[in-house]
């Protein structure tokens, strides 16, 4: 059963990121998709800096970056097979990333509970044991985002690409 | 007032989402203009939650500068963002109040919405590390 939605999962990896416009204008790289959790890379951009005097990335893309991981781990708990969107984001900024340095986003879903996802996730720049930051989420599969992944599975039949698998 | 906010709307990230902001009197407004690249999930279409709390993060920010001259860009320490709407592919708004300010950190609500002042898309709260100027004698 978890092979055939890890087997699922693979298929969609195209879309978990490059299918979402503002994960992939971010530069977002999905690292793993696995039956209950995600990881994800921002890789450092200059164009992505929030504060000149330090380079350091905005907190404002650790928290997509963070945001989407734990969407994108609430997805695949929930079997891969529904579109979800965020209810409730809480982020601890630990330490400022260091300039230079990728952050990479670690998510896992807890717990899947009916329509709801609950999520932890870290962010670091090389040392797990050293986080940039930490999120909790919860996610619910919303009636917008059930008629969105309705209409992709349609059309990945019809032979389009299923984008509506992405978060919002 | 605007002008204390020079050094964030320098930032390459601010500028690469757009935000502007508009101040009467000493109530100020953010804007997030609509762009394509903000778009999360094509299909429903809705705007990234990340780039809604991204968003707000900077009116926070740009409170706490226009309140009081800093030394440095304030740094979230944390901050809860809930999410009440999908974002609709449209321009967002927000406006922040600052909930108490120290002398080192500082709590503050940010309200977003789209078409109507009343119904929010996203809230978020949070505290933030700040650096105020001396004051002068």
């Amino acid at each position: 059963m978890s092979d055939d939605i890890q087997a699922h999962l693979d298929s969609l990896r195209p879309f978990l990121v490059d299918g979402s416009p503002h994960a992939a204008a971010l530069g977002f790289q999905l690292e793993t998709i696995t039956p209950n959790g995600a990881s994800i890379r921002a890789p450092y951009r200059e164009d992505l800096i929030g504060d000149p005097e330090t380079r350091v990335l905005h907190g404002g893309v650790v928290t997509a970056l963070l945001d989407h991981a734990c969407g994108m781990a609430a997805f695949a708990a929930m079997g891969g097979k529904k579109a979800n969107a965020t209810l409730d984001l809480r982020l601890d900024y630990m330490r400022p990333a260091r300039p230079g340095e990728d952050v990479l986003a670690e998510a896992e879903c807890v717990k899947v509970s009916g329509l709801f996802a609950f999520v932890s996730a870290i962010a670091h720049d090389g040392d797990r044991d050293d986080p940039v930051a930490r999120a909790t989420a919860a996610f619910m599969v919303t009636k917008a985002g059930e008629a969105a992944a309705k209409r992709a599975r349609a059309e990945m039949k019809a032979g389009a690409s299923p984008i509506s698998q992405v978060k919002t | 007032m605007i002008e204390r906010l020079e050094l964030l709307l320098s930032a390459p990230y601010v500028q690469k989402l757009g935000v502007r902001f508009d101040n009467h009197g000493d109530e100020l407004t953010a804007t997030l203009p609509y762009a394509e690249a903000l778009i999360g999930n094509p299909l429903i279409p809705a705007l990234h939650g990340g780039a809604i709390g991204a968003f707000m993060e900077i009116t926070a920010s740009a409170a706490l500068l226009a309140a009081t001259p800093l030394l440095a860009l304030p740094k979230p320490i944390d901050v809860s963002v809930d999410y009440l709407r999908p974002g609709k592919p449209a321009d967002v708004y927000a406006r922040a109040s600052i909930t108490r300010q120290g002398s080192r950190v500082a709590n503050v609500s940010v309200e977003a919405w789209q078409e109507r002042r009343g119904a929010h898309v996203a809230g978020l709260r949070g505290h933030f590390l700040i650096k105020p100027a001396p004051q002068e004698a």
